[in-house]
């Protein structure tokens, strides 16, 4: 789970003063707000890519707050997606494994997985050069679930991708959810993707957070609805969403 | 408020003439200087005979210059890359190796100015590194060996000379050469990391990896143009570098000789043709190499991390 107690930043000309959210085990919640009011710094400060002036940050129950990127166990996925360009997709998937030292058969089987989860076996030993968008996402998303994150935080993933990839991307996201029950944490300001993919909305507006929190739709195995209360100012009256299933 | 009354010349359908003069004029200007180096280079061939070049080729001198300035040319070609990627790192990278120095402070008024400090040290610094490293390349090249020189004048120098013997002797040859052009380099390769997206490396970090790890397993294979292109262009720089050369190493024929010295000995003693000749030398070894690294540069692939 995610947990982020009185978060206080300022880069340039935006920052917020004292935010707080919880996303519990296994949720699909959806970070929204306008373009520029700090939803991808909240995700650089999560990833440990910047560091906040105060504020605590503890996932999967160990406090993170002081720990470099790499020791902080989440799956990163950018908005401009950052694939290496001098690799290919098999190189992508197995990155972390090697980083991690894994032996050679386990790195094989793993990518093998992946490539199988993302429906991305046929592109393994292509370079990201001439990959479509969704092609790319997937890859930057198998990427950052191959060391077996508990945390997936992805920076508007589909914002770049047509219409007809996009709906194929929410059946992505649902499955790979169901079948990993990775926390994730989805930074959009579309409407439409929350409606589709989240059980939690936390709004980002004038450098507060309101948090409201759904029974679960496409996905199973989720958050219960005896969670802990909503957390934040103005409960669920920020929030668009969908009523229960 | 009427609108304004629009005249019925400027209500018809906008017509524009052709685009021709200006790509013309474009090309005739752009040929202008293309012509000129031709033509240069024409003249030379024009000048020289294979009788000249054979000549030139055949004096045990102008064969230790060539030797001399390949072997040193390419030393400093290595040794600027070498510095250059690490430095051109350095800055390119500035603001996100600028994180670690946070200053830790409360909330409020506090934050800001310390965030606002630290800004204003690293950007002083960071300019400050930038006008230094302009200093070989703003500088008269002579400038350059003359401090050179004054440099292994003071005890420190003395001291070094004492062991290892520079100025003067055919180190004195690269060091002149590397003062200039891995200034070159680090432009080059700050240039090439500027262009690569630092998320890269960012995501390379959320998968476990060091910064280190970072820089040399995704940072560096996405620069190997760039360092092929530094590494070319002071090799070129190194090769045609005479002003501190001169002053720094002297002109001795079998010993700090390069092939500008040739050129320029050549000269003083009146000997055109065989000075047109070692310059024609230069040329072929400056298009080869160009040829040979634009070569390598099309398939330089880069193995991957699981093979």
């Amino acid at each position: 789970m995610i947990e982020v107690s009185e978060l206080g930043f300022r880069f340039g000309v935006f920052g917020v003063a004292g935010i707080s959210f919880q996303v519990h085990r296994g949720a699909y919640a959806a970070l929204m707000g306008r373009t520029g009011c700090g939803k991808t710094t909240i995700l650089e400060i999560l990833c440990g890519l910047r560091r906040p002036a105060r504020g605590r940050i503890v996932l999967m129950g160990r406090d993170v707050t002081d720990l470099k990127p790499a020791e902080r166990g989440i799956g990163y996925v950018p908005q401009d997606r950052a694939l290496f360009s001098t690799m290919t997709v098999r190189d992508h998937l197995a990155f972390a494994l090697v980083v991690r030292k894994w032996d050679r058969k386990a790195i094989e089987w793993r990518v093998g997985e992946l490539a199988e989860l993302l429906g991305i076996g046929q592109l393994l030993d292509r370079k990201p050069h001439g990959l479509s968008g969704g092609e790319s996402q997937r890859v930057a998303l198998g990427r950052a679930l191959a060391s077996h994150p508990g945390i997936l935080l992805l920076d508007e993933p589909l914002s770049a991708l047509d219409d007809q990839t996009r709906e194929e991307m929410y059946g992505l996201l649902k499955s790979v959810q169901r079948q990993t029950g990775v926390t994730t944490l989805h930074v959009t300001h579309n409407r439409f993707e929350v409606e589709n993919l989240a059980d939690q909305i936390l709004h980002l507006e004038n450098g507060q957070i309101d948090s409201a929190r759904f029974g679960r739709g496409g996905c199973s195995g989720g958050p219960h609805e005896s969670d802990n209360p909503i957390l934040g100012p103005g409960t669920a009256s920020g929030a668009h969403g969908r009523g229960d299933d | 408020m009427g609108e304004p009354n629009i005249p019925r010349a400027m209500q018809k359908p906008r017509q524009v003439g052709s685009d021709a003069p200006f790509v013309v004029g474009l090309g005739i200007i752009g040929s202008a200087y293309v012509l000129l180096i031709v033509a240069m280079i024409v003249a030379d061939a024009a000048f020289t005979t294979p009788g000249h070049l054979l000549a030139a080729l055949d004096s045990p001198q102008i064969r230790y210059a060539i030797k001399l300035s390949l072997i040193s040319s390419s030393m400093t070609a290595v040794l600027s890359v070498w510095f250059a990627v690490p430095l051109g790192y350095l800055m390119s990278r500035s603001r996100f190796f600028g994180q670690g120095l946070t200053i830790e402070s409360s909330a409020g008024s506090g934050m800001t100015t310390a965030w606002w400090l630290k800004g204003v040290f690293l950007r002083t610094l960071k300019h400050l590194l930038d006008a230094i490293l302009d200093i070989p390349i703003v500088l008269p090249p002579l400038v350059m060996g003359l401090s050179l020189l004054i440099l292994f004048r003071t005890p420190v120098g003395q001291a070094i000379e004492g062991v290892f013997p520079v100025t003067y002797a055919v180190p004195s040859v690269i060091l002149a050469q590397f003062s200039v052009a891995c200034a070159f380099a680090v432009r080059t390769m700050r240039v090439t990391f500027d262009q690569i997206n630092p998320r890269s490396e960012q995501v390379a970090l959320t998968l476990g990896c060091t910064r280190s790890q970072a820089f040399w397993m995704v940072a560096l294979p996405e620069a190997r143009r760039g360092i092929l292109t530094a590494g070319t262009l002071a090799w070129a720089r190194a090769l045609g570098e005479f002003g501190p050369i001169v002053v720094f190493s002297g002109a001795t024929r079998m010993r700090t000789e390069v092939l500008p010295t040739t050129v320029w000995l050549e000269l003083s003693v009146g000997s055109i043709e065989a000075a047109v000749a070692v310059s024609l030398l230069m040329v072929m070894a400056a298009v080869l190499v160009l040829i040979v690294v634009r070569a390598a540069g099309a398939d330089a692939g880069m193995p991957g991390v699981v093979q």
